[in-house]
């Protein structure tokens, strides 16, 4: 075989964890990509930044925070531990939580893009004809602004997959749980068995060239929206 | 326009003289023994001139950087099993290697009531994770796994294991509270020969394959008068005490 079960095992982890992601995402990201498209509020600029600031920030920083904040004595941590939750580190929903964060900028930015796209006018023509803004929003916005969706989706998801510091900081590196692709990966070249992480590699390379060659040759036309 | 053409002049001619007697060197150093090569270097530098800039990280990184041309002069690995292995494929010189330090294993907690001083908390497995370094990368989670194995309680405590990458994250792991208990160096919990903070049992030596970590020469540093020195220098009695406050042991 050319992979082995636990290559496997983690491929079809990180697949669960992206896919777990983005559908979070879409429920997260878009009444915030909806606010910022929309608001004048003086609090428009300093949500951009916060939501932007896993595409600056190193992956360890992220991580590390996390690992603090989740934690016994850290604010999330004591309140996943009163909720009976307990503690979500070194959990697969412990790295769903922070795939959200990291990939949360790839989610928000493009849909923002799109609902502002869409613009006012289509909105305020819904409104003439009685349309409720609720109304409005999923009959008239969000059909308009698909393709932001599609390509906020597609890259989440591929980000997710792609996803490392982060992972390693929280994850434990269980396996089955926690042990992703990118670390199994780390793993081979660490333990110097590199004809096994060029296999998984490879993999990997293959799968994110095709996720970008989709996003790029599939062109919705700006101007049919 | 005159000042600073004159200390221009003046560190030109400075920097020659310090150059005719000293040499730099470039060394790659296993991320846990971070702190100790710190402090060897500033007395290393200050007694000889010479100027050391190192490197740390995991052996295995630093390992596959070598073979793939970084710059370095010698490795101070984790294990013995890289430094022997370069040796083998003639990127170090051959007689270089010796073992600078012997790593010490303890159990240790951030909760300063919780490790009792005979290690039997494990037996009560009062506790949802056990941090380790991964046992396949790291010597230490090799030696952690080999306590287990002679206590007779990996089995039990399999499921609660979490590896970090390196001894550093299976400390986070600890220090974060996320793991409450875990195995770690000595190096990371003591300061001043004793360990100050949180609770910890430090494994009896024979629990375990002795820690050894070796350092090499590789071929690019063979004439650097700068790693001769180093080297040199780390067995020496001043280098040993500062190795031994730090935890280690030396041959």
């Amino acid at each position: 075989m050319f992979l082995s079960d636990t290559d496997i095992e983690a491929i079809l982890l990180t697949l669960r964890l992206a896919a777990v992601t983005t559908v979070i995402l879409f429920f997260v990201g878009t009444p915030i990509a909806w606010w910022l498209s929309r608001t004048r509020s003086r609090w428009k600029g300093p949500v951009g930044a916060v939501v932007a600031m896993p595409l600056v920030l190193p992956p360890s920083v992220l991580g590390f925070y996390l690992l603090v904040t989740l934690g016994p004595n850290g604010p999330v941590g004591q309140l996943t531990q009163a909720l009976g939750i307990g503690l979500l580190p070194f959990t697969f929903w412990g790295l769903v939580v922070g795939s959200v964060f990291y990939s949360l900028p790839f989610m928000v930015q493009p849909v923002q893009n799109a609902f502002e796209a869409v613009g006012e006018r289509p909105l305020e023509a819904a409104a003439t004809l009685r349309a409720s803004p609720l109304d409005s929003f999923f009959t008239v916005a969000l059909p308009l602004a698909l393709p932001g969706f599609i390509t906020a989706g597609i890259l989440s998801f591929a980000h997710t997959v792609g996803e490392f510091g982060v992972v390693l900081m929280i994850g434990g590196n269980i396996p089955g749980v926690t042990r992703v692709a990118s670390v199994q990966i780390y793993d081979y070249v660490e333990a110097l068995e590199y004809g096994d992480a060029h296999r998984l590699a490879a993999v990997l390379l293959t799968f994110s060239f095709l996720v970008l060659l989709a996003l790029y040759s599939w062109r919705p036309n700006p101007k049919k929206i | 326009m005159k000042p600073i053409r004159s200390l221009c002049l003046a560190l030109t001619c400075a920097g020659t003289a310090v150059a005719a007697s000293a040499e730099e060197a470039q060394v790659a150093v296993a991320a846990n023994f971070t702190a100790p090569m710190k402090e060897i270097i500033a007395g290393f530098e200050q007694q000889t001139g010479h100027e050391v800039r190192a490197s740390y990280g995991s052996t295995g990184k630093l390992y596959a950087q070598i073979k793939n041309g970084a710059p370095f002069h010698a490795l101070l690995a984790a294990d013995q099993q890289r430094p022997q292995l370069l040796e083998d494929e003639g990127v170090a010189v051959p007689g270089s290697r010796f073992t600078y330090a012997i790593g010490t294993l303890v159990l240790w907690s951030a909760d300063p009531d919780f490790v009792d001083s005979e290690g039997e908390v494990l037996k009560r497995g009062a506790f949802e994770k056990l941090s380790l370094a991964n046992p396949k990368l790291a010597p230490y989670g090799e030696a952690s796994i080999q306590t287990l194995e002679a206590l007779g309680l990996k089995e039990a405590i399999e499921p609660k294991l979490v590896m970090g990458e390196n001894i550093a994250q299976a400390y986070q792991f600890v220090h974060t509270g996320n793991a409450k208990v875990g195995f770690v160096a000595l190096s990371q919990v003591m300061t001043g020969g004793k360990i100050t903070k949180g609770s910890g049992w430090i494994v009896p030596g024979d629990m375990h394959a002795p820690i050894r970590q070796d350092a090499v020469i590789l071929e690019s540093g063979k004439d650097n008068a700068a790693i001769n020195d180093l080297f040199a220098y780390l067995q020496s009695d001043k280098a040993h005490e500062i190795i031994h406050a730090f935890g280690y042991e030396t041959e």
